[in-house]
């Protein structure tokens, strides 16, 4: 079961959450970055930053920083938040 | 050695002591002309294509673990070929195809069973989606029998038609759909290139692509470097990570599916059995337990494990569909690797680096594709470029606007 620590309702169930994906891709000004924007991931084995929405609590959409392999989560914070992976 | 039924007698009195491996377990060699990456049923599928199709036999199939272990070995075996688009009619249609004939073709059982796949629908909404993509497969020659409350109560009395929320309005049946067996279909497919000399080598991890002026040249492997004319990709959930060793980015989230087995009964669902109103779906395998799944768990993973809400979700949807189920135990779960496009369609053909072509993207349907995956694919690094079949579901789709959506769902991976 992942667990996700929102800092406004404290840890809940990922039943309550939608998860929107990858955190890392931003909405491009030009037309020309729009094909990596919707398409282009990553997709890493390993610490992945991604987007949870609590619809089953408070409603904000969290930035998560999650391990793809072990699911632990290392890290929640809000849009505004950069969570680094883990150096090791 | 030829597999009959007179090989099968021969040797219940011979004590079965003359069977031989099915395939030999080979070393690497220095170099090949063509080396598959994965030894899954389509990288499988793929050899035996280059070798049978093409007579091209100096060909290696690289697996990291043992063959038919990944998705092959985990997968729910479903087989049809019931899309809406005309360009995946076209090719699971050729699929289907290839598993009608394909036990003879390979000389081995692969229990092809073409028992019937029957989606329930409950709503006027799903049964005008379901009549749309039943008429959009006749019109293709593609069998399609848009049933009702009666037909399917008659078809499959074991589902409860009068559910309180959900209740039944029919159903979309295509006859000729159904299930292989997953572990004959690789060992198979092993089976058969290795007759054609292609070498199945396991425990020999790719580690790295060298490419020299955009053209693929050599892999990395566990078990040393091999230089390759050509190089086909068929990793399912990993094909991120050897696109990124060779430099190359591909629209794939890996995501994790679950499956189940109860424990085994006397038959008690005859065919495939899709719930409409929800995540579930169900056969029996010929063991008598009952093989059902539902949907992705929902976020990257490439762990081959899922968590507790699916599971809830699969066994809430499958008691409102056969409330007969409720008094069956579950006997193992387990989860696969899923690379899911934006789409919801696979990726077969040729990709940025020359020589490098790749089948992927196959979501959680690509064990139907088997045999046509790997007969497309083939084609490809033959020709060096796609067949008809295959020349919809190209890399650069995205970029040029060809998406095939198949359900409209947005160009969101998780939600295909
Ligand atoms: C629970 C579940 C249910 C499913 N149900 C159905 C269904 O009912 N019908 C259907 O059509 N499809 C179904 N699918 C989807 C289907 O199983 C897959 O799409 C299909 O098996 C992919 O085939 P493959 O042979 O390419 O994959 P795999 O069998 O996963 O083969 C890929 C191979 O590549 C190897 N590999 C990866 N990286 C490397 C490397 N670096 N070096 C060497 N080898 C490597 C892996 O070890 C693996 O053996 C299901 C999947 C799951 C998980
Ligand atoms: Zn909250």
């Amino acid at each position: 079961m992942i667990q996700i620590a929102c800092p406004y309702c404290g840890p809940r169930d990922e039943a309550e959450f939608a998860y929107r994906g990858d955190a890392t891709v931003h909405r491009p000004a030009e037309e020309a970055g729009f094909h990596d924007y919707v398409y282009a991931r990553a997709n890493p084995r390993g610490w992945h930053l991604e987007w949870w929405h609590h619809t089953g609590g408070c409603r904000a959409v969290l930035k998560v920083l999650r391990h793809t392999a072990t699911h632990e989560v290392r890290a929640v914070g809000l849009p505004a938040d950069r969570p680094e992976p883990p150096s090791a | 050695m030829r597999y009959s039924g007179l090989r099968l007698l021969t040797q219940a009195f011979a004590g079965n002591t003359g069977w031989k491996p099915a395939w030999r377990d080979t070393a690497p060699k220095s170099s090949y002309d063509v080396v598959i990456v994965g030894g899954g049923g389509h990288g499988l599928a793929t050899a035996y294509y280059l070798a049978r199709e093409h007579g091209i036999t100096n060909v290696a199939v690289l697996e990291r673990g043992r063959i038919g272990l990944g998705n092959t070995g985990r997968n729910t075996t479903i087989i049809r070929s019931n899309y809406l688009l005309p360009e995946n009619h076209n090719f699971y249609e050729w699929s289907l195809k290839l598993w009608e004939g394909l036990e003879q073709d390979l000389n081995y059982n692969a229990m092809v069973s073409q028992r019937g796949v029957l989606n329930l629908f409950h709503s006027d909404a799903a049964r005008h989606a379901a009549a749309r993509r039943g008429n959009a497969m006749r019109l293709d020659g593609i069998d399609a029998e848009l049933l009702d409350r009666a037909q399917v109560a008659e078809f499959c009395p074991l589902i409860d038609l009068d559910n309180a929320r959900f209740p039944v309005m029919g159903g979309l049946l295509q006859r000729r759909g159904g299930t292989a067996r997953h572990d004959a279909v690789a060992w198979g497919f092993a089976r058969a290139a290795d007759r054609r000399g292609v070498d199945i080598i396991q425990e020999c991890e790719v580690q790295g692509i060298e490419t020299e002026g955009g053209r693929v040249t050599a892999l990395r492997t566990s078990r040393g470097r091999i230089r390759a004319g050509r190089v086909g990709l068929a990793v399912a959930g990993s094909t991120s990570l050897l696109a990124g060793m060779a430099g190359f980015e591909v629209p794939i989230e890996s995501h994790v599916l679950q499956a189940f087995v109860s424990e085994a009964v006397k038959p008690l669902v005859h065919a495939v059995i899709t719930f409409g109103a929800g995540h579930f779906y169900i056969s029996q395998s010929d063991k008598g337990g009952l093989v059902f799944g539902g949907g992705l768990d929902g976020w990257n993973s490439y762990a081959q494990r899922g968590n507790l809400p699916a599971v809830e979700h699969v066994f809430a949807a499958g008691v409102a569909m056969m409330p007969a189920l409720s008094r069956l135990r579950a006997l193992r779960s387990w989860g696969g690797m899923m690379d899911m496009t934006p789409d919801g369609s696979p990726i077969i053909g040729l990709t940025p680096i020359q020589g490098l072509t790749m089948t992927g993207g196959w979501c959680y349907g690509g064990f139907k594709a088997t045999p046509g995956s790997g007969w497309c694919h083939a084609w490809t690094i033959a020709k060096g470029e796609p067949h008809p079949l295959n020349a919809a579901f190209t890399l650069d789709r995205f970029r040029q606007g060809r998406l095939l959506d198949e359900r409209g769902a947005g160009p969101f991976a998780w939600a295909q």
